[in-house]
């Protein structure tokens, strides 16, 4: 690899190194800053995702391979490159706030997030399994120490200790199935892995490491049977770090399901047998999700289940296997990016404190004390259940529609009446607002201004996305345009 | 010359250990130990495959898995510590605030 190869790859990847390098600036910065000046830091950062997201826009064009077949540069990377973007900056303004209310350190904080924002992208970038497994470890990494940034809260020690283990344990099994791949095919690159699969049939060793790829993706997605530590992990982290969890992982997760299965199983010996294993797995996850969600006391741990339910409804769209079902993923995934960032800065206000119990109670009268609030938060409920106008109904129209034409009716039926389920926990947040009298607790403080930033374009987006889901979607399927 | 399927059978037989040693020990300690373990395991089957293809690409992995190991340990472990400090105990027995 000569000089201008080097150069030409690292200028391929910019937005990866620019937002890595914003996060080493804020790490250094905040050293160097007062309580008053501490508002640089979201600055700096915001600034930099900004350059980060120009950058990828400006590399949009043909696929091609870059520092020697590990990464490439492509449409699919671009449009998750942009969510990413958008995470990132959403769960930095929620953030503004509620480091300062609860003492976090600002420079770690928004550095962390910045490394494993990197993770993400470089996730949506890998061109070969070591890649897409580095690009995990990154994100996951830099999310364990997210996960226990309350260092003398014992809830989030929990948290972190527990999203470490099982993390680190689906590292282990996705590792095992890159190097049983790689016995089995003599190669790690995607593209390489995709022309031999189309010629040779399948050997049972090539089985197991895709079993494997499976269980360690798994777990990220959060899939049943490898969600039992979400809901633990979800409800002891901060909650500014949780509701970047549900988001930021996620979706990175599903765009390495996208490029191993999508990109590098696609041959059709092989996806005659993923398909069927996906296709029980999103029942299960879709099942398992939403009924348990209705037995839940906190609000928190009601919303962790409802995001295992909806990884559910995003795995319907990845077991479709078609232009539909990969372009529909891309748009549940922003859908879903605005609902539970929505919704769990809401939970963030509400909450006042992070040892508070996220109580049900806490929303009754919500709707006759804070009404603008209770309204979006109502929003957030209706989008996330799935009612029209919301970007929540517009995605699960398209998952299952996508689910449908491949042919796979049972699964659709099973998402369209687990959805049904879902309304009734959605609902009675919904119904403790404008039906109960409020007890009597404190007034919530003022909402910041970024607090209500975000409020604002979460809601928008949602509406938007909503009565207006073809832009999205036509980006998304101009992104998924070169895999089939 | 020793078979390459014995050193995927040792890799396999010690993989499975360190998955066992997670799911039942008590002890944190243990559990990153075993964790290391089923790594490692892996990086022996990489380079078993890497002489068996002939191909350098799997001995370059075993060093960036090694890599990740060492920082997932180090992560890990600064975890450990801030859970002992509180509680005095790395028993995950007393881990339980978020079960109900």
């Amino acid at each position: 690899m000569d000089v201008t190869a080097l150069l030409d790859s690292t200028i391929a990847l910019l937005p990866q190194m620019i937002v890595l390098i914003t996060g080493l600036i804020i790490l250094t910065l905040d050293l160097f800053l007062t309580p008053r000046s501490r508002y640089l830091n979201e600055v700096v950062g915001l600034a930099g995702l900004f350059v980060a997201l120009l950058c990828t826009l400006g590399t949009a064009g043909a696929p091609r391979q870059v520092f020697m077949s590990m990464a490439v540069v492509d449409q699919l990377g671009v449009f998750f490159n942009a969510t990413f973007v958008l995470i990132a900056a959403l769960t930095m303004l929620l953030s503004a706030s509620y480091v300062r209310r609860e003492g976090v350190s600002a420079g770690e904080y928004y550095a962390l997030l910045l490394f494993a924002t990197t993770g993400f992208m470089f996730v949506a970038a890998a061109a070969d399994l070591v890649m897409v497994f580095l690009a995990i470890e990154t994100l996951s990494i830099a999310t364990y120490i997210l996960a226990g940034l309350l260092r003398d809260e014992p809830r989030s020690q929990e948290a972190a200790f527990k999203y470490f283990i099982l993390g680190a344990l689906s590292s282990a099994f996705f590792l095992y199935g890159i190097a049983t791949i790689y016995g089995a095919l003599g190669s790690t690159n995607l593209l390489t892995l995709a022309q031999t699969l189309d010629r040779g049939d399948v050997s049972r060793l090539l089985l197991m490491g895709m079993g494997l790829l499976i269980v360690g993706l798994g777990f990220k997605v959060a899939i049943v049977p490898f969600h039992m530590w979400v809901p633990d992990v979800y409800e002891g982290a901060p909650t500014a770090v949780t509701a970047f969890m549900t988001a930021g992982p996620k979706a990175a997760a599903f765009a390495a399901f996208l490029r191993v299965f999508f990109q590098g199983f696609a041959a059709s010996p092989m996806a005659h047998k993923w398909i069927p294993i996906f296709a029980v797995l999103a029942a299960l996850t879709m099942i398992l999700g939403n009924f348990v969600a209705i037995a839940q006391k906190s609000v928190k741990r009601m919303l962790a289940y409802s995001s295992i339910a909806h990884a559910g409804y995003a795995f319907v769209a990845l077991v479709a296997h078609n232009d539909l079902g990969a372009s529909s993923v891309l748009y549940y995934l922003v859908a879903y990016t605005l609902m539970s960032l929505g919704a769990f800065t809401v939970l963030m206000v509400v909450a006042r404190h992070e040892e508070q119990p996220y109580a049900f109670d806490d929303y009754a009268g919500l709707g006759t004390t804070h009404p603008l609030l209770a309204a979006v938060m109502a929003l957030f409920m209706f989008a996330l259940a799935g009612f029209p106008p919301t970007a929540g109904f517009a995605g699960k129209f398209y998952v299952f529609s996508a689910a449908v034409q491949a042919g796979h009716y049972v699964l659709a039926l099973i998402g369209v009446l687990t959805s049904v389920v879902s309304v009734v926990y959605y609902a009675r947040v919904v119904m403790l607002m404008y039906m109960h009298e409020p007890h009597g607790a404190a007034p919530i403080p003022h909402l910041a201004p970024t607090t209500k930033l975000v409020l604002g374009v979460t809601a928008l987006g949602i509406l938007y996305m909503g009565i207006f889901p073809g832009g999205v979607l036509r980006l998304a399927e101009r992104s998924v345009q070169f895999l089939f | 010359m020793i078979p390459i399927a014995h050193y995927l059978t040792v890799s396999a037989i010690l993989f499975t250990t360190g998955a066992i040693g997670v799911l039942m020990r008590r002890n944190a300690l243990i559990m990153l130990m075993s964790i290391e373990l089923m790594l490692n395991a892996v990086n022996l089957s990489f380079v078993a495959y890497a002489r068996m293809l002939n191909d350098v690409g799997g001995h370059v992995f075993v060093f960036l898995s090694i890599t990740v190991a060492a920082a997932e340990a180090a992560v890990g472990l600064a975890i450990l510590l801030t859970i002992f400090r509180t509680r005095e105990t790395v028993d995950v027995d007393n881990l339980h605030l978020l079960q109900r």
